[in-house]
């Protein structure tokens, strides 16, 4: 555990040198099981980072920490100049920064598809609702499926509904995306569309964090790779380091397992 | 692209053909087998005999001048004859409402509506009615139209109708209670199935926010809230409702301020309001429950606050879900303001024991009680079919 390499400011490429996340020494307990060891990542503006690891091994909980949907006991994070505190309000602001998009969707099952996208506008950055609508009808043009605006999520197949999930976050216009394994809840032959208005949204300059098991979206998009093992990060590099050059032993355990 | 080329190649075959002849229906579903033959052959027998023997009675038999003889006391108990335009603008307010929905909402509403429209259209051709209750009813078909005819052709009228449903629950009150700008009348007159009613139809509306706010209240982290909604839910429902009632009458004064009275029928309102809101609230529960945690994470990922995250997301899917339980635990009310008897206060069932113990209508307690089954019945049924209209219209937007 000593030797475990630790990676502030490893990041080889960056799109810009403004720094948006920064999370130093977070240390995570479930009871007395420890699910995050001492964990330290920056990000900066524009860059797309790839979240790679087993099962288990604290990814989702790692990206759910930036936007407080887990507390942790130990560790400061700070996000675009907020420190997400135990503060309503802080978390508040952060969650304004950032849009998630999870592995079930989670869509409003009673709302349509429009309603969807436009509450967080309306209610939460009080816009007015004609705006919020033009907003949403753009978001759902973006992601390739105007036609479906008044249906119900329950009436659209999963990459769909995976698609209205990314303009649902979108509309809140966030500086940051959290992706939380967003196909892998995904029949085959739809992953490939969410993963395009994924690299869409990429080359759109939008800072990024993507868990997920996709090498070739991680391989062709990401500025930086990291590998989460057992709670914490075993390695970082860019995807040729990582992919072509792996260094630790896990790491090469890991892409002999998953490649 | 080749499963739609399959699709195309693919010899059309038309479906088997199913047969909609009645002998071979029965045949399939009625005698396919010995056992099947002697049990629809004992189960007609059975069936016949009841069917038999009930029309027979009700046809023959029975005497119903005991029901047509006494139908406004049963309707409205002693409501002054003289007042009674009060009860008849109540019921114009809520033929209106009723019409109004209908022409807007459609679907459930119109065939509430519909239902409605019959059992006026039975008081109207029956032989027994005075012509200025032929008036009245005539006057409720027109206003069902009416109210219909709005409710299609006014563009904004959804709005509309949903304002006028709050106002009218004030404005029927007035009507019968006259609020001190019409003649007071004494709620000992308030009987009958009206009473049945009131005491329903409030402890119905008032408990349903109450068991929102008791379920929220429970699920709450400021243990003080918490603990006083499952201390009150947990107490409630250990409690027999004719004792709450009892309750009611004797310990509440007790607790008032001397010289403050309530009302004898308000007190009973209160004590079947305060006990539905405990089982509501439990419903309630249910729905909440039913709701995965994804829904809350998703409302807070998109920024939304604790109060617009139950009120947006949580509570709508939740009291979809429990429709069912709502409208069952509204029936278990209705029903059980027959208690009310025991307190002293005369509903429908009250005023069937008065009736059936007038001299002048000794031994007719039979039509007495089938008369009064068959109202809490159709009540009763149409509120069971509604929630089942509504469970079939919302699961459109089901997951
Ligand atoms: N709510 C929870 N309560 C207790 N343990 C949890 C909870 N959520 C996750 N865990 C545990 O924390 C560890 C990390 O989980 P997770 O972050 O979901 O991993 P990953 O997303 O990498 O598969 C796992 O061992 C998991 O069992
Ligand atoms: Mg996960």
């Amino acid at each position: 555990m000593a030797q475990t390499q630790r990676s502030i400011e490893v990041g080889p490429v960056t799109k810009t040198d403004k720094m948006i996340i920064k999370c130093e020494g977070i240390n995570k307990w479930y009871g007395d099981m420890h699910v995050l060891k001492d964990v330290n990542l920056s990000i900066n503006k524009g860059e797309v980072l790839v979240i790679l690891g087993p099962s288990g091994s604290g990814k989702s909980t790692f990206i759910r920490t930036i936007n407080g949907l887990e507390p942790i006991q130990q560790g400061h994070i700070e996000i675009d100049g907020v420190s997400l505190t135990h503060d309503l309000k802080d978390i508040e602001a952060i969650r304004k920064e950032t849009g998630m998009v999870f592995q079930q969707f989670n869509l409003f099952p009673h709302m349509t598809i429009l309603k969807n996208i436009m509450l967080g506008p309306i209610w939460v950055k009080k816009k007015p609702k004609a705006e919020a609508e033009k907003l949403a009808r753009e978001l759902l043009d973006r992601v390739g499926i105007p036609e479906q605006a008044d249906k119900y999520p329950g009436q659209l197949s999963g990459g769909q509904q995976q698609r209205v999930a990314i303009a649902r976050a979108l509309a809140m216009q966030p500086e940051i995306m959290l992706f939380d394994e967003p196909t892998s809840a995904l029949d085959p032959e739809m992953i490939k569309e969410v993963l395009d208005v994924m690299k869409e949204l990429a080359r759109s300059g939008m800072t990024m964090l993507c868990v997920t098991h996709e090498m070739g979206f991680a391989r062709e998009v990401a500025d930086r790779i990291v590998l989460f093992d057992g709670g914490e990060i075993v390695e970082t590099g860019t995807p040729e380091q990582l992919f072509d050059h792996p260094q630790h032993e896990r790491t090469k355990l890991f892409l002999s397992q998953i490649l | 692209m080749s499963v739609d080329l399959k699709i195309i190649e693919a010899k059309q075959i038309a479906p088997p053909k199913t047969s909609t002849n009645a002998w071979e229906w029965a045949k399939k579903n009625l005698f396919n087998s010995w056992l099947n033959t002697i049990l629809t052959f004992i189960a007609s027998a059975v069936l016949f005999q009841i069917i038999y023997a009930v029309f027979g009675w009700v046809l023959t038999e029975a005497q119903w001048d005991v029901i047509t003889e006494n139908y406004k006391l049963f309707m409205v108990g002693q409501y002054p004859v003289a007042q009674l335009w009060r009860m008849w603008a109540a019921l114009t307010t809520l033929t209106l409402m009723f019409g109004l929905s209908a022409g807007r909402f459609k679907g459930t509403m119109l065939r509430l509506s519909g239902i409605l429209l019959i059992v006026y259209l039975i008081h109207l051709g029956a032989p027994f009615t005075s012509g200025s209750t032929k008036i009245w009813l005539a006057t409720q078909i027109s206003i069902l139209a009416l109210g219909y005819l709005i409710g299609h052709y006014f563009v904004r009228a959804k709005r509309f109708t949903l304002i006028g449903w709050a106002l009218s629950i004030p404005l029927i009150l007035f009507f019968i209670q006259g609020f001190g700008i019409l003649p007071a009348i004494r709620t000992n007159v308030w009987n009958g199935l009206m009473l049945t009613l009131l005491i329903a139809v409030f402890a119905i509306l008032v408990s349903f926010p109450i068991g929102i706010l008791l379920a929220l209240g429970r699920t709450s982290h400021l243990p003080v809230i918490k603990y006083f909604c499952i201390a009150y839910i947990e107490l409630i429902r250990g409690i027999p409702l004719i004792t709450i009632f009892f309750m009611a009458q004797v310990l509440l004064p007790l607790f008032l301020p001397t010289g403050l009275t309530i009302d004898n029928v308000i007190r009973v309102m209160l004590g079947a309001t305060l006990f539905t809101s405990a089982y509501m609230a439990e419903n309630v529960r249910g729905g909440l429950q039913s709701i995965p945690n994804g829904q809350y994470e998703a409302a807070k990922a998109i920024g939304l606050n604790p109060v617009q995250t139950t009120f947006f997301i949580i509570l709508p899917q939740a009291l979809r879900a429990i429709i069912p339980t709502i409208v069952g635990q509204s029936i278990a009310m209705f029903k059980d303001t027959s208690l009310v008897a025991i307190v002293g206060l005369v509903d429908l069932l009250g005023i069937a024991q008065s009736v059936k113990s007038n001299p002048e209508f000794l031994g007719r307690h039979m039509e007495v009680y089938v008369f009064v089954a068959f109202v809490y019945w159709v009540i009763a049924y149409s509120m069971s079919y509604s929630s089942r209209r509504i469970e079939k219209s919302l699961g459109i937007g089901e997951r």
